[in-house]
Parts: structure tokens; C-alpha cells; sequence
């Protein structure tokens, strides 16, 4: 069927900002689906209120608008566009329930567009409960006995009726936040109440547990004429009980015969034919480990985290051919891009072996409790290609950066067996690796098995994994040990540690052995027709097919020895870090001990902006102040230090992401608590203590072609210095600065970028303190508020950089050097967090980044974009009109304007008894209300009362961070109350609802375009 | 155990035996499915011919007899990347390496399979070696290779004498070709009585045993060297009664009715073929194993139509015949391995029988 010619202009919505259970692979298959409109001659209109995403680059829509994503945002933009067509399958859960409720409601028919790629029955069918339950039914898909439940009477009731243990999964919520297993009516009572809060309707699953089950996914599409195909099925290793997310997963599945694979399969069509879905669906399934019972557990009617999986695991891009199938093809006349000769209507056959690891945020949010459930917790995932299951495994540990490149992690070795048994019982991260401590242990596959419910097939793999790490221990390495450890792909610097000799040794024995990678194919149908825009994997047991093509991708992890695989193949002028983050960074110095040269900003000077003594003589050559600080190794250099400078001081490990491990101490104990946490890994680096300066936090983000410097503009940060800059709200441009410190800033900048002879681009963090500046920070390289400052300003500064790494100056690129003007429009990145997923995770702001993703707000006025900017971060308010204050004696004096403001809007406010006697002796009437420990009604009960908007609670800095303070801002966390824990984020807060307007003026990021002629 | 595998064209890859220790010359063929190895090894299609599984990783879910789909492994060898240590599974009676070992069936392991892939599909497929003589001269085994050409596989793999698979419905009459056991099976899941005839059974014998309708099964080899068998089938199209064909019986009958067969260059060997029943304009996806096809160049559209169209490639799919209650397809709706999507099919056969 052609394409439906009715469709011309398209409304297509983002997911928003990153949070556990919605990251960047919604951006991937946005971006996908909108060139693939485009390439369809489709007007594309693009919302989503996350910057730092490529699908809000003006190349990918035809308007781009970074707005809130509600519902009257959305209508605003309808109104305003007039498209005829939705299409809200790309931007996954949350983008979905917004389709739905601009459908419901007749928005959409009154408008005269319509939902594109799926229909408001179709998600309802998949995604409510009930309506779910009955569609199986009808076609006799079994689904684990179950009721929906609407207060927690009726969950206890059905819960005796079926047995403990029973699922909870709350309807309508992003990663099933709010869900768990609960073994008794107690924890039933806890899980299920606040699921029946999280849950958008108020619903909340009771089910059969199935624990210990296989954990199955098809991903499977169908177009309008009813053709389906499966493009990959995947296997969880961590079975049933642990969220996908969350769960090692293989793909194709591994332990299922054709019977299984099969029969699962058919349910999977089966399933997308009755829920009419036209477009991706993922389809899981719990499969009972000792027969042919099965359970569907879950339908997702749209991309998702697994949808982004399998396509890349297989080579399909299913959010292409989905949005081809929105527009009324067909799978049969949509071609498979890869082969050029295929098309969509074919099922991708792997022949190797994917392994999908989850990043678990546990060495960031050390106090978080690290076990896996069915609630999503990890951050971020990795994947690795092999042609072997092992490989894949040990690809996939080493991607993680996480410290660790093998199955040997923490030391178990003086663990006892029955310390190893007690261990498996605890599902967690650690999981994997007390696995493998158990085989060290002999303790039989049997036992392990019967504990983890992990199939004897994977425990095998890990056995041979472990023998290997047991041969190359304690025999000769022989070429055929040494092949046999690289094919289940060993990296060199482990079997150098276990068979006692040098990495370089290893790679030399290697060299004259002829034991070196080769390159494979991903073309989709395992070499069966001839590949025309293939990607890579790395393996070494065959030949190598990776031709002298350009514009390659490899998929592999980044590690030295991973990266020289692929320069020894490729032999590049060049290696490009400074787009890559730290990780890239990272790589600087072993790219140059390979012979690639490093393009843009040579590695010596990234070395030098990361080298604590390097860098403070090129401060002091160019005359630039920073606070005092020094550079320590061990825990009594750091307390000499912190004695000189005088506390508070900020503690830090050097060459990190994110703040990792810094803390501010204000005594001696906080200091030999730091440097203990820092040194459980060995550091490489020192440690840095630092006079800390509580100023205002000033960043700038610039390109520098050598000789002249390009600023696209300078960003303020709301909360002052001490938050992590990724964690502060920051605006541009700068409100509060004078020209005079403006001028000070730029002069600084181009001072540091000649002095560190950057090419391309420089991320500069300065502290602005009674009109001094300070340089606190310098990165080399791209930083977080690229994205952001270049939509804002429209200046494509990573293309400018680009342009300035291969030799152009900023001055041939049309541009004149300094400060650009300012933009007509403010706009305020707010960081978002996703700290009610991570139970036991200290949510007070410090140092060390917490937030896992950022919106913008952007206006004419600093006001609008504000309020735009926390709606984007998903804060409503007012609601109830009740909050609670409590804050440390240092920021009682700031909170009283505050507290005032929030009164004359309607708050009450409840405090404890300090902070209760201080708002009041100062005219702010606040209810006192006891602590914790005190007899009810205390501040927990409030909390848990469903009456409170927003928590103001500032904690003490380093020990002195009381006990009570952590549980009232967890509680008020998990009870879905916004928790604010800086005044400076609660004054801008106040400010942003004291101008609320409902009305917005939207800004089409697609027509912004530099403000002519520097002004400095 | 080290052993052998040498290609027509030269090309000799080394890997460890396992199986069988015999030397065996076959036609080197190779399978893209994913799961149901078994399934190959038992389909008798394979007869004279030794598979190559694109999956790199086989053997991990054991051996389930009840999932064979004939007696015993046809194929000449077995060609794969890696064998599972040990298999996993709740069904599993068995590991591959001993099944292989007791149906006396030579492999070899731990060989590049994708790149032996490529060479077949890009000089299509050829003559292959399996040994385990370290000693062997090239140049003398490439003409041996050279000379090979696999004859009368239809007459090692069809049933010696009739049985009968009993069932309440209408009476089939299964031509075994080499038929996959789920062929029966899934007409008697629909009530059907089967009758299982030796592919050189007369024509005559059918006739007179009065079947509801008669089904022609799958098969190995050329479809032209079946000279005696297109004969009978000519004198079945001549009957009313209802047809259904597999794959090679697809093929026999195209024969019988003035169509010509050729061979591909490597032929549809897996579960993921998009066939179009041009019918409905449905696609579906099929499980194949053929080497050869039917030239729709020569037929006569007075005598049948294309029914089914390979999506991928345009080749044909399946023949309807016109005025005839006669329907024959090139891929397998009885699946096994591969996906049960087409099994509709058999209920179209029921219907035919219907009227």
C-alpha cells in the first residue's frame, strides 16, 4: 500500500528529559523516524523539552520547539502548526499518555489531526490493565493470574486468595517505578500504596509472582494490512524478578529450542494482530524453566529501551520503518537499507552473539540500595558484538567503566563457601561476579542455579571463563592458551596480570603468534546477501571483512586495547577526543603512544588542563586567580593541606566525570572519610583539596581556532558554588554579572584557550566572589552545555569546531572572534533527577552530579522561561498548598524572604521547632511540627499524608548531615513531593510561580539564528 | 581431533572433528536459522548435502528426540562455529556431539563460518570435503570434488511401504518424497486420516484408494532426475481430486505440467523468507530449504498461476492451478524449524477437500 497522501505535516513528540527508565535511546529512534518523515516529504514538527538531544537540531525537524512536554503546551503548538498528524510512539511512555490525552479529550478531532502509527484504543488495550487482561484472553495468550487494583483492601484480599509472593506494578509509570515483589501483607501494604500514588489512574497490578521464570522479549512490528515480523528476540540472564533494564541480556536467546522459540514467537504476532498495532512492539514473556507454560508480561505498544537494542543488535532500524509504516507503507515495500536488495518484511538472522550489560549507578549513590527488582534502576547500558557468548560478556564488562575488565571484581577470594552461598542470594549488581567467585569455589551449577534461577547454560559460560582465568594462572602460555583467551575476547592487561607479565609483553607474544583482531560484519541476514552499509564487531576467530570503505562504525568497547584493534586496521591521520566526553579524553595519551596523532587540542595540553601542577602554572603565567589548593595522595597530606587553607574545603579526585567523589569537608573527620571513599580504587592521579569559595558559579563553553576565540555566550548558575554544575540550574545569559567582570571572564577565557593551545572547544567553570574571578575548572573539550548554548544562540559551535580542528579559523567560518551578542531569548537548563527510583540514595545537592538528565526553559522573559524550565522538570504547583521548611542555621537568615513569598501565594508552611521559632519571631507564621523521633503527628506523618507540595530541607555539609534530615527527604522522595535542597533553587522556584502564566510564547529553536557582529 | 574442510574452489578451512570420523564428499549448503538444528539434521531435504549453520553458537538446548522430524540426520556433514559445552534444557535426552556420533554423522568445528558462508554465496554453492587425513593432496581432492554430483536421494530417504496415521476427518493421501514428519502432523491436529505412500508409488494405487486428497511432500535433489514420479503426477493432475505440495512436490508437479526447473545459485536455506500470497497481497515470513526453484518463464497461464512470490529475490513461491483444485507452495507451512506463520495453508488444503 503506497504511501497515505493525506499525511503532510507531522507533529512528532520527544520523551523529554533523561531519567532512569527513559534515556537516550528514545532520542535514537526519534531521530530516525523524523529523517525517515523528511526523507518521505513530510513536514516534521519536533517537541521535546531536552536539549541535549540531536533530534532538537534544526537539521532534523522543520521546526523544533524545546517546550514543556504538557498537555497544553501541546495543544499550543497544534494550535500554532497545524498538523494533521500525531505521531507519539517515538517518545515512549510519556510521549505516549500525552497522544493519549490530546485523543481523549477531542483536542485532536477539533483540530482536525489525528494519532499517526497507533490509535488511543490501541494503547489503551496495551497499557490499562483490565482492557490488557481481557485482550489476551480473548485470544487465549495466558497472562499470570492478576487483579487491578484501586485501594489496598482489594490488593490484600486478592493477594490471600492467590499467595504470596505477588507482583505490584502500578499502571501508566515510566520503568514500573512505584512496583516490587511483595512476600507478605506488610510489604503488600507498603509497595501497593505507593504504587496507587505513582500510577497516572490510580491502578496498580496485583499478580501471580513468576520470579525465577525465563525473562523472554520479541520485538515485533506490523503494518496496516496486518504483515508482522519479528526483527529479534532477546533472553534475559537475570530471570523473571529483576527488570529488563536492570537484567544482563543476550540476544537471540540462547536457551530456547525451536519448539519454545517458536511458540513464543507466534504469541508475539499474535499479540500485535489483536492489539492492531501499526508500528514496534515489544513483547515480553515469562516462560516456565521446566515446561511449555508461558505468561505474557508486559506489552509496549511504541519504540523502546529494547526496541533500540534489538536494532542495533540486529541491524534493523525499526523506528525508521515504523514511522515508514505511520505513513500507510507497507513491510514489504519499505527496503532494508543494509543489503540494499531486502526489505523490511524479513527477520534479521544474527550470527553472533549480543550481550546488553545495565550501567547501575551504585558507585555514584554509594548509600543507594544496590538490589535489583522490578523497578528500573540503572542509568545507562552498554552492549558488546562477539561471535561467541564469553566474548560478548567480557566485551560487554570492560564497556562498562566501571573499573572493572573482567569477572574478577571485588576480592571474594578469603570469603568462606557458606559466605559465597549467602551472597548468591542477594540480587544485585554484583551478581555476576559472586557467580563466578562460586565456581573459584567449586560450589556445583546446581546450587547456583537452584538459588539464582540463572539457566545452567549461562552458569557453563561463566565456568569457562573462569577456567580460563585458572589456566592462564597456572599454566604455560602456549599460542593455543593464549588464542583461546583472546577468542572469548580477554583483554591483554588481564592476562598479563594473571600470567605475571607485562601488557606489552602479551601484545608482542601476540604480534609474533599472529593472534590479532579481525573485523566482522552486522548485515542482518548473516551473510546471506551482500551488505552495502554494514557496522562492525571485533573478533579472533576468523577472517577479517572490513574493507577500505570510509565512514565506518565499529562496535566496540573503549579501551585502549579495543581502539588499537581498530587503529592498526584503520592506520587514521587523526584520532578526534574532544566530542567524547571524558571517556574519550581518557583515551588521549594511549591514542598517542599508538602514533595517532590527536586533532584539535594536542594531547600534551589536555594533559596539562587535567595535570593539577601543570595547570597551576599556566595560571599563573597568565595571571588568572584560582582558589588555594593542593595536591594530595594520602589521607594525612590531605588534612596538612586542609589545615592550611582553613575549611570548608573541597575534596576531590582528579581526571573524573561528573564531580564523582567530590565532597566539601568542614572538619578533619569529613576529610578522612573522603579520602578513605576515594581510595578504595587505586588512584592513578591525585587527590586535589581546594579552598572552597561559595560564590556565584559562572560557565563558558567557547571555540578557539588557536589565534582568535569564539564565546557563543556566558551561562550563571542559580545555585552558588558547591552544586555540581550539572545539577545547578543555569541560565543564559548571565543576569547578575557586571560588564566589568563580562569583560574579565572573556579575557580569561581567550587567556586559558591560547595558553592551552586549544583547538576546537574549551569548557571554562568559573567562581564569581565579590567581583573577583576564578577559574575552578577547565575541560578540552565538549561539554554538557553545548547542546544547550548552541540551540539557544543558534551558533553550531561543534560544527565551528570541527571546521577549526581541520584547519579553518573562526574568522573564514563567518564569524566574528569574542563574545557573541546576546540572544533575544532566555534560556534555563533545570536538571532533572531520578532519585525516586534509587531507594536509599541521599538526594541533598553537593559536589558530586546526581541529576540524570536536564530540560530547557526558553523565553523572551527570564520569568517565562523559568516557569517553563521547572514545568519541563515536571514540577506543578501548586497543588495542596502545603509544604514544609527545615533548614540548617547557616541559611535560616535566606529563608525567610522566601517562606514569606511562599505564604503570600497561599502556602502553609510546617516547620520544626528551629526553623518553626525563626519564621515566626520574623513575621512568616509557620506550624511547628515534631521531628522524627517524636510522637505523631511528626514531619513523616505529614509527608505521608499526600498533603504536601514541596520539602525545603537544607542539610549540613559533610558528617554533620543528620540521620533525620536523609529519611524526611527520602520519604518525601518516594512519596512523589517535590524535595528542594538549596535556597538558592527554592528563591528561583518562588520567583518562577510568582509569574506563572498559563500562556506561553513559543520559540521555534529551527528559526534562531546568531545575533551579528561580536560586541567585546 | 583435527580435521578438514576442502572446498571445490580450493579454499580448505581447519577446525576439530566431531561426530563420526568418516571422510565424506557432499554438497556444502548453509542454513541462516537461528534455532532447531535437530530439525535440520532430521529434515531429510538434506539428503546428500552437508549444512553449514550461520548461528555460531549450536548444541545449546541438547537433543529432544520427540522434535526429529524423520528416524534419523540425512545430511552428508555438519559444518558449524561452536558447539555448546554442555546443553541446557528441561527436555534435552541428549548432547549434539553424541547424537551426531550415533547417526554416524561427520563434523567439523571451530571454523569461520561466515566467511565459508560468503564464498558459497558469492561462487554459489559447491562440492566440499569433511576429513580428518592431515595428509590429504589438494590438487587430487579438488578433481575428486570436481566429479561428485549426489543422485537418487528421493529413493534413500521415502518410506519403504505405506502406513497409515489414523484420524476421524477426510483421507490423505501423503506422497513421502522426504517428507518432514510434521507434514502428517499437522493434518492430523486437523482430523485428518493420513496414509503415507512411497514416493514411487503408481498413481493408479492412489487413484483407487479413493483419497479425500493427496498431499506431496517435500524432498531432497534435483526435481528432474524424479522422471518416473512426474509421470504418475501427470496422471493425478488428470484426477479431480484436491492437491497440496510441499516444496519438491511443488516442483514435480511444475514439471509434470510443462514448467521448468533451475538450480540457484545457493539456494533459500532457513526461517526467515518473505513469501507474498498474491492472493491476499499478505506477506508472510517462511521457513525454506530448497536449491532448486520452478521457471515461471514457460508457464502456460492456461494451465496455473503464481500464487506466492519470494518478497526478496521475485522468485516463485507457490503455483495455484487454474480449473484445478490443485495448490502447491516452495516453502514449508509446517515450519519445524522456523515459524508456524503459513500453516493457514493446510487449512486452505481442508477446505479444498471441502468442495
Amino acid at each position: 500500500m503506497p504511501k497515505d497522501n493525506r499525511i503532510k505535516k507531522v507533529l512528532v513528540i520527544g520523551s523529554g528529559p533523561i531519567v532512569i527508565g527513559q534515556a537516550a535511546e528514545f532520542d535514537y529512534a526519534g531521530t530516525q523516524a523524523c529523517r525517515s518523515l523528511k526523507d518521505e516529504g513530510v513536514e516534521v514538527v519536533l517537541v521535546n523539552s531536552n536539549p541535549a538531544t540531536i533530534m532538537t537540531d534544526k537539521r532534523i525537524a522543520d521546526a523544533v520547539y524545546i517546550e514543556p512536554l504538557t498537555v497544553p503546551v501541546l495543544e499550543q503548538i497544534i494550535r500554532k502548526e497545524k498538523p494533521d498528524s500525531i505521531l507519539p510512539t517515538l517518545g515512549g511512555q510519556a510521549g505516549l499518555n500525552l497522544g493519549m490525552e490530546l485523543a481523549e479529550s477531542g483536542f485532536l478531532e477539533a483540530h482536525g489531526c489525528r494519532l499517526i502509527g497507533t490509535t488511543p484504543e490501541t494503547i489503551k488495550r496495551a497499557e490499562d490493565r483490565l482492557a490488557f487482561k481481557l485482550a489476551m484472553e480473548k485470544i487465549h495468550e495466558p497472562v499470570a493470574a492478576s487483579l487491578v487494583v484501586e485501594n489496598v483492601e482489594d490488593g490484600i484480599a486478592f493477594s490471600n486468595r492467590i499467595g504470596y509472593p505477588v507482583v505490584l506494578r502500578p499502571a501508566y509509570t515510566l520503568g514500573g517505578s512505584g512496583g516490587g515483589i511483595a512476600h507478605n501483607e506488610e510489604q503488600l501494604i507498603e509497595i501497593l500504596s505507593n504504587g496507587l500514588r505513582l500510577s497516572r489512574v490510580g491502578q496498580v497490578l496485583v499478580e501471580r509472582c513468576i520470579a525465577g521464570w525465563k525473562e523472554i522479549e520479541y520485538e515485533v512490528m506490523r503494518d496496516s494490512i496486518g504483515n508482522v515480523i519479528t526483527v529479534c528476540n532477546m533472553e534475559n540472564i537475570d530471570p523473571v524478578g529483576v527488570h529488563t533494564g536492570d537484567s544482563i541480556v543476550v540476544a537471540p536467546s540462547q536457551t530456547l529450542g525451536d519448539k519454545e522459540y517458536q511458540m513464543l514467537r507466534t504469541a508475539a504476532l499474535n499479540i500485535i494482530t489483536e492489539l492492531k498495532i501499526t508500528g514496534g512492539c515489544n513483547v515480553q514473556f515469562a516462560l516456565h524453566p521446566e515446561s511449555f507454560e508461558y505468561c505474557v508480561i508486559e506489552v509496549n505498544p511504541r519504540v523502546s529501551r529494547s526496541s533500540a537494542l534489538a536494532s542495533k543488535a540486529t541491524g534493523y532500524p525499526i523506528a525508521k520503518v515504523a514511522a515508514k509504516i505511520a505513513l500507510g507503507y507497507t513491510l514489504d515495500e519499505i527496503p532494508n537499507a543494509i543489503t540494499g536488495k531486502t526489505f523490511a518484511s524479513f527477520e534479521p538472522m544474527l550470527d553472533y552473539c549480543v550481550v546488553k550489560f545495565p550501567r547501575l549507578p551504585f558507585d555514584k549513590f554509594i548509600q543507594a540500595k544496590r538490589t535489583l527488582t522490578t523497578q528500573m534502576k540503572a542509568t545507562g547500558e552498554v552492549m558488546a558484538i562477539c561471535s561467541n557468548f564469553e566474548g560478548g560478556l567480557m566485551k560487554a564488562i570492560r564497556s562498562l567503566e566501571q573499573h572493572v575488565d573482567s569477572l574478577i571484581y571485588e576480592d571474594y577470594s578469603t570469603k568462606t563457601v557458606e559466605e559465597i552461598v549467602e551472597m548468591l542470594k542477594r540480587v544485585d549488581d554484583r551478581r555476576i561476579f559472586v557467580i563466578a567467585e562460586a565456581i573459584r569455589k567449586k560450589i556445583p551449577y546446581e546450587v547456583i542455579h537452584d538459588i539464582t534461577k540463572i539457566d545452567v547454560w549461562f552458569i557453563d559460560k561463566i565456568a569457562i571463563l573462569v577456567e580460563m582465568e585458572q589456566a592462564l594462572a597456572s599454566k604455560p602460555l602456549t599460542r593455543e592458551l593464549l588464542a583461546e583467551a583472546k577468542r572469548i575476547e580477554f583483554p591483554d592487561c588481564v592476562i598479563a596480570r594473571l600470567t605475571g607479565r607485562s601488557e606489552k609483553e602479551i601484545r608482542t607474544l601476540r604480534e609474533d603468534w599472529g593472534i590479532t583482531a579481525a573485523f566482522k560484519m552486522v548485515d542482518t541476514c548473516a551473510a546471506e546477501f551482500a551488505a552495502t552499509t554494514p557496522y562492525y564487531y571485533s573478533v579472533f576467530d576468523g577472517e577479517d571483512e572490513a574493507k577500505e570503505t570510509s565512514g565506518k562504525l565499529y562496535f566496540e568497547p573503549l579501551t585502549p586495547e579495543d581502539v588499537e584493534n581498530i587503529v592498526r586496521l584503520e592506520k587514521p591521520d587523526g584520532a578526534v577526543v574532544q566530542f567524547g566526553g571524558q571517556t574519550a579524553i581518557k583515551l588521549t595519551e594511549a591514542l598517542m603512544k599508538m602514533g595517532v596523532p590527536i586533532l584539535g587540542t594536542s594531547a600534551a595540553d589536555v594533559d596539562a588542563a587535567e595535570d593539577r601542577e601543570l595547570f597551576d602554572k599556566i595560571l599563573e603565567q597568565c595571571c588568572i586567580p584560582r582558589p588555594a589548593g593542593h595536591t594530595v595522595f594520602t589521607c594525612q597530606e590531605a588534612l596538612d593541606a586542609a589545615h592550611q587553607l582553613g575549611y570548608p574545603v573541597l575534596v576531590r579526585p582528579s581526571y573524573v566525570l561528573g564531580g564523582q567523589g567530590m565532597q566539601i569537608a568542614i572538619n578533619d573527620d569529613d576529610i578522612t572519610q573522603f579520602i578513605g571513599i576515594i581510595n578504595r580504587i587505586a588512584q592513578e592521579h591525585p587527590i586535589l583539596v581546594d579552598k572552597y569559595l561559595q560564590g556565584k558559579e559562572i560557565e563558558v563553553d567557547a571555540v578557539c581556532d588557536g589565534e582568535d576565540i569564539l564565546i557563543p555566550g556566558i551561562m550563571e548558575h542559580i545555585e552558588r558554588a558547591g552544586i555540581h554544575s550539572g545539577d545547578s540550574i543555569s541560565v543564559y545569559p548571565a543576569q547578575s554579572i557586571t560588564p566589568k567582570v563580562k569583560r574579565v571572564l572573556v579575557e580569561y577565557t581567550r587567556r586559558l584557550a591560547r595558553a592551552l593551545h586549544v583547538k576546537g572547544l574549551i569548557n571554562i567553570q568559573f567562581i564569581v566572589a565579590n567581583e573577583e574571578v576564578y577559574v575552578i575548572e577547565v575541560n578540552p573539550r565538549s561539554s554538557r552545555t553545548v547542546p544547550y548554548i548552541s540551540k539557544v544562540t543558534g551558533i553550531p559551535i561543534v560544527d565551528l569546531a570541527a571546521e577549526v580542528i581541520i584547519g579553518k579559523t573562526i574568522r573564514e567560518l563567518g564569524y566574528e572572534p569574542g563574545l557573541q551578542r546576546e540572544s533575544d531569548y532566555i534560556a534555563i537548563k533545570m536538571p532533572v533527577f531520578s532519585f525516586e527510583k534509587l531507594r536509599g540514595a541521599d538526594i541533598a545537592l553537593g559536589p558530586e552530579m546526581k541529576s540524570t538528565g536536564e530540560c530547557l526553559g526558553i523565553a523572551k522573559t527570564f520569568n517565562e522561561a523559568l516557569y517553563k524550565a521547572f514545568l519541563g522538570a515536571g514540577i506543578q504547583l501548586p497543588k495542596h498548598r502545603k509544604m514544609i521548611i527545615t533548614v540548617k542555621d547557616a541559611d535560616k537568615v535566606e529563608i525567610v524572604d522566601i517562606a514569606r513569598r511562599f505564604e503570600a501565594i497561599g502556602y502553609e508552611i510546617y516547620s520544626t521547632r528551629g526553623t518553626a521559632r525563626y519564621l515566626n519571631e520574623h513575621g512568616v507564621h509557620a506550624m511547628r511540627v515534631n521531628k522524627l523521633e517524636q510522637d505523631s503527628p511528626n514531619l513523616l506523618d505529614l509527608i505521608l499524608g499526600h498533603q504536601i507540595d514541596l520539602v525545603i530541607d537544607t542539610p549540613n555539609q559533610g558528617a554533620l548531615k543528620s540521620h533525620d534530615g536523609f529519611v524526611i527527604r527520602r520519604n518525601a522522595i518516594e512519596t512523589g513531593v517535590n524535595v528542594l535542597t538549596s535556597t538558592d533553587t527554592a528563591a528561583a522556584l518562588i520567583t518562577s510561580l510568582e509569574n506563572r502564566d498559563e500562556h506561553f510564547t513559543l520559540v521555534d529553536i529551527a528559526t534562531i539564528e546568531p545575533v551579528p557582529h561580536a560586541s567585546v | 581431533m583435527k580435521a578438514f574442510l576442502i572446498l571445490e574452489d580450493g579454499h580448505v578451512f581447519t577446525g576439530t572433528g566431531f561426530g563420526s570420523d568418516r571422510e565424506i564428499i557432499s554438497e556444502i549448503v548453509f542454513n541462516t536459522s537461528m534455532t532447531g538444528y535437530l530439525e535440520v539434521l532430521t529434515d531429510p531435504s538434506y539428503a546428500g548435502q552437508a549444512v553449514v549453520m550461520t548461528y555460531p553458537l549450536i548444541g545449546n538446548y541438547g537433543i529432544c528426540r520427540q522434535d526429529m522430524e524423520s528416524l534419523r540426520a540425512w545430511p552428508d556433514g555438519y559444518i558449524v562455529r561452536e558447539l555448546s559445552r554442555i546443553p541446557s534444557n528441561f527436555r534435552s535426552e541428549d548432547t549434539i556431539q553424541h547424537f551426531l556420533e550415533e547417526q554416524d554423522i561427520p563434523g567439523i568445528a571451530g571454523i569461520d563460518t561466515r566467511a565459508l558462508t560468503k564464498i558459497l554465496r558469492e561462487k554459489g554453492t559447491m562440492n566440499g570435503m569433511i576429513t580428518r587425513r592431515e595428509d590429504f593432496v589438494l590438487e587430487d581432492v579438488i578433481a575428486q570434488l570436481k566429479q561428485y554430483t549426489p543422485t537418487g536421494v528421493v529413493r534413500k530417504v521415502t518410506c519403504n511401504e505405506k502406513y497409515v496415521l489414523p484420524g476421524e476427518g477426510y483421507r490423505v493421501a501423503l506422497m513421502d518424497f522426504g517428507a518432514k514428519k510434521n507434514i502428517a502432523r499437522s493434518l492430523n491436529e486437523r482430523g485428518c486420516e493420513v496414509t503415507v505412500y512411497p514416493a514411487y508409488t503408481s498413481a493408479e494405487e492412489i487413484i483407487a484408494s479413493h483419497p479425500d486428497g493427496i498431499m506431496l511432500s517435500n524432498g531432497p535433489g534435483d526435481p528432474k532426475e524424479c522422471v518416473e514420479i512426474i509421470q504418475e503426477l501427470k496422471k493425478l493432475y488428470a484426477t479431480e481430486i484436491p492437491i497440496f505440495a510441499i516444496c519438491l512436490g511443488h516442483q514435480l508437479m511444475a514439471l509434470a505440467n510443462g514448467c521448468d526447473t533451475h538450480k540457484m545459485k545457493y539456494g533459500h536455506r532457513g526461517g526467515n523468507h518473505p513469501v507474498k500470497d498474491l492472493m491476499t497481497g499478505r506477506t508472510y515470513i517462511s521457513s525454506q530449504n530448497h536449491g532448486y526453484v520452478v521457471d515461471t518463464r514457460q508457464l502456460d497461464p492456461a494451465v496455473a498461476v503464481p500464487a506466492f512470490v519470494n518478497v526478496n529475490d521475485g522468485t516463485n513461491e507457490g503455483l495455484s492451478y487454474v480449473g484445478k483444485n490443485i495448490f502447491t507452495v516452495q516453502f514449508h507451512p509446517e515450519a519445524c524449524p522456523g515459524p508456524q506463520d503459513s500453516s493457514y495453508l493446510f487449512d486452505r488444503f481442508l477446505e479444498m477437500m471441502k468442495q
